[in-house]
């Protein structure tokens, strides 16, 4: 536990480096995303969804989509790059850690860079006045559960190939579909069959509690489950990391 | 007290059918410098990352500090030192932080390592760059950061995988100097390396593999005069048939070794053999008499086919 720390702080210094870099992006993404689609789109939606304003409806999936973006990024080039080109894992797998310590302590460093996105994309939407309720503040750890299920996955996947081509059929095939069909900008219900996209797919869920949570609605027991199921999502995806990061790392 | 701190016997690492490390014994004792000398491919470095912990062996038996890294991957590794082939530096952090972060890895604590950072940028002469980054730095002083990195836990055992490789001959001799400075102080240091210079510089004993087998062992000196002579004369002869003047040199020398552009005669003594040459009036068009090397050693096991 202590060991992944340690990765977790390696990491913590290394952003220290490169923050400036990425704080301005964090906090004017959400800015555009919401004048954008919740002013322009949502002018055109003057119905409102399931009986509340568009914008208000679509915050909470901005936010869950932000967060998976955020998970996404961390977990794919950087990790492609530790392996192939900085080695930076090779480096740590000389020191006393183990496999395991590598990987958890770098998915913590992508959990807090999610929780980084959220958090500033939760400020930007109270300022809009598109929270509905205290129980918004569930949208962080909501956030980085549903960080968690797609980070840790994408990581065995990229700590599986050696060319970042891989990465671009991943970004095609999973990530682009998964965004648009996960509830982020319509209700799911519209979709027909392929509804179980998204049911399949960790963001949804992610999604689902979010709004929730913003619009103050309860979940019901169907959000334990969705909490269960991403959480499944994160720990298979972790076991399979330290699998995959075992193969490169001790060989 | 005197148990070795790396124990092989039999020692097998196998990728799929091809086999890296075919068996092999090693004994290295605390305070000494013990080298791997091999061409490429010889199963140097699959043996370096076997002592590393970070590749199981296949076969036979290996204990490192008389512990078993099977079991003890990470309690070995906190002990060692390693300064792999390639720097694997972090260039986004400055160089002192590399250190301070890797020495985190040990759980040593922040206000050690700082200090100890200092120290080991004082030894490896890079105090004056700590604050800057690592990207523009020069081969030989990332090579230096990668080895003060490696000291940062004070280890017991240093493993250097072909530490000057890559380097300008300045460079070169400045972590030489280093490292034998370490070796003065007692730290143990395992070394790869290709180059009979380097080997002869700082190793204490060395074996030379091949084909992932060990085809000689012993100090420097030793493997000289047991595969070679002590001084070898090589001449060459205005003709471009250097062979036939093998024949008329036969009986002049222990050995006779035929090379496209000159001959070279292993022998005791440099100056009576080239004086016999001029007595039977071969009149080589230029003569060098030099005294017998561990690249002679390594030529004469390993042979001199190139291996890629």
């Amino acid at each position: 536990m202590t060991a992944s720390a340690y990765v977790l702080e390696y990491h913590l210094v290394n952003y220290r480096r490169t923050w400036r870099a990425s704080a301005l992006s964090t906090l004017v993404l959400p800015l555009l995303t919401m004048l954008g689609f919740g002013i322009g789109v949502g002018g055109y939606v003057t119905a409102g969804v399931d009986g509340v304003d568009y914008l208000d409806w679509l915050v909470p999936g901005l936010i869950a989509s932000a967060a998976v973006q955020t998970a996404i990024g961390e977990s794919t080039w950087p990790v492609l790059s530790y392996f192939e080109w900085l080695k930076v894992y090779f480096a740590q797998a000389a020191a006393p850690l183990r496999v395991a310590d590598i990987v958890t302590g770098h998915l913590a460093f992508m959990l807090f860079r999610v929780l980084l996105s959220a958090g500033a994309f939760l400020l930007v939407a109270a300022f809009f006045g598109t929270l509905h309720s205290l129980w918004a503040v569930a949208v962080l750890p909501i956030s980085a559960l549903t960080g968690l299920a797609v980070a840790a996955p994408v990581m065995a996947y990229s700590a599986s190939v050696t060319s970042d081509s891989y990465l671009a059929i991943l970004m095609r095939f999973a990530v682009l579909p998964m965004s648009l069909f996960s509830g982020v900008f319509f209700p799911i219900e519209s979709l027909g069959l392929l509804r179980w996209v998204a049911y399949v797919l960790p963001l949804w869920h992610g999604v689902d509690l979010s709004r929730a949570a913003t619009l103050g609605v309860s979940p019901g027991w169907d959000g334990l489950w969705q909490l269960l199921y991403l959480l499944g999502w994160g720990a298979a995806g972790w076991s399979l990391a330290v699998r995959r990061f075992g193969k490169r790392l001790v060989v | 007290m005197n148990s070795p701190l790396i124990q092989a016997r039999g020692l097998i690492k196998r990728f799929g059918d091809f086999t890296a490390v075919d068996g092999i014994d090693v004994d290295v004792r605390a305070g000494e410098a013990f080298g791997f000398l091999g061409p490429n491919g010889a199963g140097k470095s699959s043996t370096m990352r076997m002592i590393g912990c970070v590749s199981p062996p296949s076969e036979g038996e290996l204990r490192i500090l008389g512990m078993d890294p099977r079991r003890d991957g990470p309690r070995i590794r906190a002990r060692l030192g390693v300064c792999p082939q390639l720097d694997n530096l972090d260039t986004e952090l400055t160089v002192r932080e590399n250190l301070t972060t890797y020495a985190r890895f040990f759980g040593i604590p922040r206000k050690v390592a700082r200090a100890r950072a200092a120290e080991l940028l004082e030894f490896v002469q890079l105090s004056e760059r700590a604050d800057s980054k690592v990207d523009p730095l020069s081969g030989g002083m990332k090579r230096r950061l990668t080895i003060a990195r490696a000291l940062v836990n004070e280890p017991d055992l240093v493993l250097l995988d072909e530490p000057t490789t890559g380097l300008d001959p300045q460079a070169r001799h400045l972590v030489w100097e280093r490292l034998f400075r370490l070796k003065q102080q007692g730290v143990t240091l395992v070394l790869t390396t290709h180059y009979m210079d380097e080997a002869e510089q700082l190793c204490d004993r060395l074996v030379v593999m091949d084909g992932g087998r060990i085809v000689a062992e012993g100090s420097p000196r030793e493997l000289i005069e047991r595969y070679s002579t002590r001084e070898v004369v090589e001449l060459r002869f205005t003709t471009d048939e250097q062979g036939t003047y093998a024949e008329k040199l036969a009986g002049m020398a222990d050995r006779i070794e035929v090379l496209p552009d000159r001959v070279l005669m292993y022998v005791a003594d440099g100056d009576d053999a080239l004086a016999e040459v001029h007595r039977r009036s071969l009149s080589p068009s230029s003569a060098l008499v030099r005294r017998s090397s561990l690249e002679d050693v390594f030529l004469h096991l390993t042979g001199r086919t190139l291996v890629d």
